[in-house]
């Protein structure tokens, strides 16, 4: 697993950045690949256990969307708040500790990326199942307080069957 | 076609504006982390993408959208690593209170 | 056929970057700790990486500038996370 899938998308990297589709081309890229996959295999694909990989798979693209939509708001929010005259009154800037649920790697990964592209929370630090969380003011602390997100992630990678 | 990717552009250099101006005038560290990690993921986001629909459909394309993704996957990643980096080395952000960090925890409905 | 009227368009889109860059330059050369001049160093490749891509358009190399912009998304992001893992140990402001 750690190997094949590996050497796939690097070689698909290798075909879309050569551009080139010649015998010479394409079996260079095969060695090439081969080699770095050899030494790099335990890298990328860390102790997957190949389960409902294609329901995972399928409900991250159509997290997408919804992630999209949030930083284009995250953005016209950033912007009303730099182009605001009396912007140091509107921000009260925090940070927030607050324990999560979620305990692979990927999903906090898809979490603390999702925190950071969102209106108003940057994500800090990661921590024996703790968030420190920069928010700029109280309202979206709220928002984020809420659990949404958090219920999103774990539905997307299949951790909502837990404990609570 | 030619509008819909000059009309991405101007929406990414705007982005970019609102980045460069947030960047300058936010107080503090933390704060103008906010201002570039989302600005300029955006206005990058959408540069490249008007890019790609002047271009057309070829490799080309396909490459500028794969810097695309990268800028997605990277940028979010780069801004968590500076603001650890600072956290770590005792960085105290800009607050009116005085309370640099709140203890707090996930209240569901 | 509408491909080279659109080239002055590119050409003031990417003046105008340059002088975003000028102004976050104001913040790497002034900024008060490190960490402002990290930040602004890492603003600066993004847009760097734009006006690279606006560059191939305008010049009509675009197969040659985007593996140029490419390898600078690459490098900027390598750039950021090993000044930042040096920076946090060390503790200075």
């Amino acid at each position: 697993m750690g190997f094949s899938g590996t050497f796939i998308i690097l070689y698909i990297f290798w075909i879309i950045l050569s551009g080139r589709f010649d015998y010479f081309h394409l079996s260079l890229g095969i060695i090439s690949c081969a080699i770095v996959a050899y030494a790099s295999h335990d890298l990328l694909f860390k102790e997957t256990k190949a389960k409902n990989v294609h329901t995972q798979f399928i409900r991250f693209v159509k997290y997408l969307p919804w992630l999209i939509y949030q930083i284009i708001l995250a953005g016209i929010y950033v912007t009303y708040l730099a182009l605001h005259p009396r912007m140091s009154m509107l921000i009260d800037p925090h940070i927030i500790r607050f324990k999560t649920k979620l305990k692979k790697d990927p999903s906090l990964f898809t979490f603390g990326n999702s925190i950071t592209l969102t209106p108003g929370t940057i994500t800090v630090l990661i921590e024996e199942g703790y968030f420190y969380v920069h928010t700029i003011d109280k309202k979206v602390a709220e928002g984020l307080l809420t659990g949404q997100m958090e219920d999103k992630v774990a539905h997307v990678f299949m951790e909502d069957h837990g404990e609570d | 076609m030619y509008i819909v990717s000059i009309l991405f552009i101007l929406a990414g250099t705007f982005f970019f504006f609102s980045g460069t101006i947030g960047f300058l005038r936010f107080p503090d560290f933390y704060t103008r982390m906010h201002a570039t990690g989302k600005c300029d993921t955006l206005g990058a986001l959408f540069s490249l993408t008007g890019m790609a629909l002047y271009n057309g459909f070829s490799l080309i394309s396909l490459k500028i959208l794969l810097i695309a993704v990268l800028v997605f996957l990277t940028s979010p990643t780069g801004t968590h690593a500076i603001l650890r980096g600072a956290f770590d080395s005792g960085v105290k952000p800009w607050t009116k209170d005085g309370k640099s960090v709140i203890d707090t925890q996930v209240r569901r409905k | 056929m509408g491909k080279i009227e659109l080239e002055g368009f590119f050409l003031i889109n990417s003046l105008i970057l340059g002088l975003f860059v000028l102004l976050c330059l104001y913040r790497v050369v002034f900024g008060p700790t490190l960490f402002n001049r990290l930040i602004g160093a890492n603003v600066i490749g993004t847009k760097t990486l734009i006006i690279l891509a606006l560059m191939g358009f305008i010049y009509r190399r675009i197969e040659m500038f985007i593996d140029i912009s490419l390898v600078y998304a690459l490098l900027n992001f390598i750039v950021t996370l090993a000044a930042a893992k040096y920076l946090q140990r060390k503790g200075v402001l």
